[in-house]
Parts: C-alpha cells; sequence; structure tokens
C-alpha cells in the first residue's frame, strides 16, 4: 500500500501589514519626505482598531491637509482656515454619539483658528484634534507661521525669524492644556520609528477619551516639510530633533482625571 | 391658534423652534439679543442644541457644521455681526447646506448705533461673501409676516439647499404685536443622502466647497446660477396696496415700506392716485411685477432706511420706462409717513397726476403674501 503524497496547498502568510481600511486607495498630493503621510497613517489606523470607522466624522483644515477628505475613508466636511473647530463643534452637538475630529495645521490652528481652538478647548468640547506642527506655511510656499522659530528663515522672513519685530512662536499644547476644559494635551513627534510609535498611542488616547465624553484632546505632532525648509527629508527630520525638541519639549501637558484609566 | 401679544425676535426665535429648529448658535448684538436669549432658555427644555458661540465667525461655522448633518439650524445677528459671518456664508454657498440667518439690521457703517436701519440691503441681498453666491431674503414688516417667513425661510432653505436669510430691521425686532404662531412641527427628518452622519453601511460622504479644477468650478457655478434661476421663477413673494389702478408707485421693503403704506394711504385720502409696493422677497426680487407695474405708471418712488441700495434694483427692473426717485433716512433714523407723504406730493408735482374722487378702499397692512 503505498501512501499518496499530500498536495500541498498555497502558503497562507499571515498578514503583518496592511493599508488601514480608514484610508482611501488615493495617491496623496504630499511632497517626498513630508510626514503627514504618518501622521494620517496613524490616525486611521487608530480608527481602525478602535472600529469607529463608521461612525467618525473628519473636519479638514485649509492648508496642506485640505484634501485630507480625499485620503480618509470616513464622512468628512472642509472647514474654512482655521474654522474647523467651530464647525466640528456643530457637528458633535448635534450628533453627540458620533466621532467626530479635526486635523489642523500651524497656520490653520495657532494663527488664523487661535480663537476657534481656544475656545473648543475652554468649553470642554468632546472632540479630537490632530495639530500638525512643521513651524512654517506649507501649502502657501513657506512663509512664517505662529510656530516659525526664533531665526529660521521662511519666505516672509527671508533673514531669519526677528523676534524684535515678528514676535515669539506660540506653544500651543502648554497654551491649551492651561485651559480647564482641556483633558487630554499632549505633544509627540514624527522624526524617529520609537517617536512615531509613541505618537499613535496618544492619538489613540486622544479618540479613547473622545468616546469616553471626558472633553478636549488634542495631540501637537512636530513634523517635518522638507520642501519648504529647503533640505532632504532625512535632514528634516534630524532638524526636528536639533532644534525644534529644545523649543518644543514633547510630553504630557494636560492628563485628566479618568484618561490614565483609558 | 389665537393671536398672542408678541415681541419681533422672540416671535422669530419661537416660530423657528416650530419649524423644527434643531441647533441654534448665537453671538449677542444689539438689537437682536432676545432671539439669542428666548432659545437659551427654550432650546434646552426641549432637548435641542443651544451654544452661545465666542464670535460671530464661530457662530456661523457651528452652524456650518451642524448643517451638514441635514438638521434644520439657525443663527442670528446685527449688522455688524453679520459683516463677520460673511466668510463663513460663502463656504456654505459653495457647498449647497441649508441653513437660517436672521438679520436684525442697525445703523452703520463700523460700529455705528443700535437704532433700525436697512443698511445690509447690499451685504445680504448682493451677497457680501466672495464668489457669485445668492442667499434667499425675506423681508418682513409685521411681526406676524416674521412669524410667517421664518417658517417659509427653512422651507426654502431645504429646498434649494441654501442659505435663508430673515431680513429685518431693529424697530420691528423690538416691536411688540399681536400674531399667531404656527404649531409645533415634528423636528425629525428623514436623513439626506448628501447629510454627514458617519458612514455606516454606505459610501464615505465629503462636503466641501474647493473645486480646484477651473472648468469643474465653472461647472458648479453653472449649477448655482440654474438654482437661482428656478428660484427666481418659483419664490417671487411681495405685498401690494392700492396699485390697481396707481400712477405713482412707492416701493419700501420692510419697516420703510410700513411707514411707505401709511404716506400712501394719506395720499389716497387727498385724491392721488398712488400705490405701494413692497417686495417679500429680495432675492428673488419682483423684478418683472416692477417692470409690469412700470407699463403704466408715470414715477416711482423708492423709500428706504439706507443711502439707497434697493433703488438700484428697481431701477434696473423699471429700466427707464418711468423716473425712479429716492428718499432715504440714514444712521437709525427712522422716516415718517409725513416726510413720505411731502415726496408723494412733490412728485406727483412734478409728473403729473390724475386726481380721482372714489372712495379709498384700504387693505389690511398684514394681507395675504402674494
Amino acid at each position: 500500500m503505498t501512501t499518496m503524497p499530500s498536495i500541498a496547498g498555497p502558503v497562507q502568510d499571515e498578514i503583518v501589514y496592511a493599508r488601514p481600511a480608514a484610508l482611501t486607495e488615493t495617491v496623496t498630493h504630499y511632497c517626498p519626505g513630508c510626514t503627514h503621510g504618518i501622521a494620517h497613517k496613524l490616525v486611521a489606523e487608530v480608527i481602525d482598531e478602535l472600529e469607529i470607522r463608521a461612525q467618525t466624522i473628519g473636519v479638514a483644515p485649509v492648508g496642506c491637509a485640505v484634501f485630507a477628505y480625499n485620503y480618509f475613508n470616513v464622512d468628512f466636511a472642509e472647514a474654512a482656515h482655521g474654522r474647523a473647530p467651530a464647525m466640528a463643534t456643530g457637528l458633535k452637538r448635534v450628533l453627540p454619539d458620533r466621532i467626530v475630529f479635526t486635523y489642523q495645521g500651524d497656520g490653520d490652528l495657532a494663527s488664523i483658528g487661535l480663537a476657534e481652538i481656544m475656545h473648543a478647548a475652554g468649553r470642554g468640547e468632546n472632540l479630537t484634534v490632530v495639530f500638525i506642527n512643521n513651524a512654517i506655511y506649507g501649502m502657501t510656499g513657506g512663509q512664517m507661521a505662529p510656530t516659525t522659530l526664533p531665526g529660521q528663515k521662511t519666505s516672509s522672513s527671508p533673514c531669519g525669524r526677528d523676534v524684535e519685530t515678528m514676535g515669539m512662536p506660540l506653544r500651543m499644547a502648554e497654551l491649551l492644556a492651561a485651559q480647564p476644559g482641556a483633558a487630554y494635551v499632549v505633544r509627540r513627534s514624527l522624526h524617529n520609528p520609537k517617536e512615531i510609535n509613541r505618537a499613535k498611542k496618544a492619538i489613540r488616547t486622544a479618540f479613547r477619551v473622545q468616546q469616553a465624553g471626558l472633553g478636549f484632546a488634542l495631540v501637537e505632532l512636530l513634523s517635518s516639510c522638507p520642501t519648504n525648509w529647503g533640505i532632504a527629508p532625512l535632514d528634516a527630520l534630524k532638524w526636528i530633533e536639533s532644534h525644534m525638541l529644545p523649543y518644543y519639549p514633547l510630553g504630557d501637558y494636560k492628563l485628566a482625571e479618568g484618561v490614565e484609566r483609558l | 391658534m389665537a393671536k398672542k401679544l408678541l415681541k419681533g425676535n422672540e416671535a422669530i426665535a419661537e416660530a423657528a423652534v416650530r419649524a423644527g429648529l434643531q441647533a441654534y448658535f448665537g453671538y449677542p448684538i444689539t438689537p437682536q439679543t432676545e432671539l439669542l436669549e428666548y432659545l437659551a432658555r427654550r432650546m434646552p427644555d426641549l432637548q435641542r442644541t443651544f451654544l452661545q458661540a465666542e464670535s460671530e465667525v464661530a457662530a456661523i461655522n457651528m452652524v456650518y457644521g451642524a448643517a451638514c448633518t441635514g438638521q434644520r439650524v439657525m443663527t442670528s445677528s446685527s449688522s455688524p455681526g453679520i459683516s463677520l459671518m460673511m466668510e463663513g456664508l460663502s463656504y456654505i454657498a459653495g457647498s449647497e447646506v441649508p441653513c437660517v440667518l436672521v438679520d436684525v439690521m442697525r445703523g452703520g457703517p463700523g460700529l455705528g448705533n443700535i437704532a433700525p436701519a436697512q443698511g445690509d440691503y447690499h451685504q445680504i441681498v448682493k451677497g457680501g461673501g466672495h464668489g457669485d453666491f445668492r442667499m434667499i431674503v425675506l423681508a418682513p414688516a409685521t411681526v406676524q409676516e416674521a412669524v410667517d417667513l421664518t417658517g417659509l425661510a427653512f422651507d426654502l432653505a431645504d429646498k434649494y439647499l441654501m442659505v435663508s436669510v430673515v431680513l429685518l430691521d431693529g424697530s420691528l425686532g423690538q416691536m411688540m404685536e399681536p400674531a399667531e404662531l404656527p404649531p409645533l412641527r415634528d423636528p425629525a427628518r428623514p436623513e439626506p443622502e448628501w447629510a454627514l452622519t458617519g458612514a455606516r453601511g454606505r459610501a464615505k460622504r465629503v462636503v466641501t466647497s474647493i473645486h480646484l479644477v477651473p472648468e469643474d468650478e465653472e461647472v458648479f457655478n453653472q449649477k448655482l446660477q440654474a438654482k437661482y434661476a428656478a428660484i427666481k421663477a418659483a419664490e417671487v413673494r411681495y405685498h401690494e396696496y392700492q396699485t390697481d389702478d396707481a400712477d405713482l408707485i412707492v416701493v419700501g421693503f420692510g419697516t420703510a415700506g410700513r411707514v411707505a403704506q401709511t404716506a400712501v394711504k394719506q395720499a389716497r385720502a387727498l385724491g392721488l392716485k398712488v400705490g405701494l409696493h413692497r417686495p417679500l422677497t429680495l432675492f428673488p426680487f419682483p423684478e418683472q411685477r416692477l417692470a409690469d407695474l412700470a407699463q403704466r405708471a408715470r414715477a416711482f418712488l423708492v423709500v428706504e432706511m439706507n443711502a439707497g441700495q434697493m433703488v438700484e434694483d428697481v431701477r434696473l427692473a423699471v429700466n427707464g420706462r418711468a423716473p425712479v426717485k429716492f428718499y432715504g433716512r440714514m444712521g437709525g433714523v427712522v422716516p415718517l409717513p409725513d416726510e413720505v407723504l411731502e415726496q408723494i406730493k412733490q412728485l406727483a408735482e412734478t409728473v403729473g397726476h390724475t386726481p380721482h374722487h372714489s372712495p379709498v378702499s384700504c387693505l389690511p397692512l398684514d394681507g395675504a403674501i402674494a
């Protein structure tokens, strides 16, 4: 009696990495080396892991992330410059059981939209905010932002930011964390894999804070802009570490009661 | 339902509630603040959303966000606050979501004063924000009309997916008059196919006002213009008094039109063949009706509480067929009937008139909405 050799089927490889369902299959318009793509992926992975894709509504800013609604596979609104927190407030107040997040850059959030973000935090508005701080206006071609560092050259501060005439950059995480209405305010960075992992955990917590109804949650992400900084992508990541981290220290600026149990 | 003595601002607020208002966002400014204060008490009682925003800029953007859900939403303000909302109104127009705006006008420009005026005609009717957009504009002259037109504003906003404005001046906002409120409508509404509610069991939806490719933006603009043309064809409303045999036509909206009606009544008593045309819709403007009146009328007199804004539209409609004279008071001054009567008499002398001595028939001021 002979035994037939078993016919091996196709090898079932374990899927260890895939595009998150919360991202569309769209090529982004972001420049090579820009960290927006990483931030998008982290947000989308968190939406997948929390299984909230079908109940999430995003609000896009004016700035480089203006087309974020093309890349996230969730309902999306496109706000006027700086007004995303107000628009998100309107959405969330009418649909309190949905998850509403804004995705905003530093010109949008820290300059023209300062009133809207401050009062959303002050009200303890139950929103999640992803705040991209790359120290420059990206979409309009590299002008000085409220977060541009002292001495940093931009197209509207060509000799470097002169703090005597142009003032000092705003530290938004510190500013917002000081408001009693804010539940969770942290600063993270996207300049290396370790910090990217920490950033993802923070984004996850920021969504969990909203799910738990604890109030306003914001994750500031130090990000690179190789195109407008005028340096290569890898050097841009190093520039975050050497120049941005000293002025914008990473850390947890506000952990309201109940956040650490999430 | 019996008539009750109601203050204009509060009557509009309650009319909005009864039309199914689900969320209100606003900022205090005289002379509309009673509207906000009324809803601060009323909306929470009904488990509906009331929120005092940090600015008019924030208020209109909260309205924008809430309107994206397909619910009935509203804000209210007065002239300087409306200026701040123009950015948001342009975005809402460019996104085609419905909402209602109440503008209780005051004296300007700048901080101006808190007295009744009509200086917002241009910024509301012509669209003070950027881009080619229109808003439906309803102009009540009585508290009853304010109630009726507020309900209509919500229906038209939903029908045409755009901003509907109830445009009145501070005197009507502050005035108390008997008016009848409609019954409370069920605020529950079917979800529109464009509403942002979370992509459960369907493809994701996006509300945006961006069309980056010029040809796409042009196609979108053509769609808007076609919508506005349909509104011009279907939604014109006006009130007239004694226009059938009139040689002279007085035109005014809101309070100015109401004052003018008293003057027209007095002029009729003097034997002058004069009538009143009072637009209830400023967009769409009753241009065809004015053109028809111009076939017979010898002259027009436009009365406004501004330096002459609507008069431009009257002149376009009359199109040179008759002289169009203007009388206006500015800065928060309301014209008196005697002043308007004097203007009517002067105009009658200038163009000549046919005296008549038939009995005067007086229609009620709050007559049927044509």
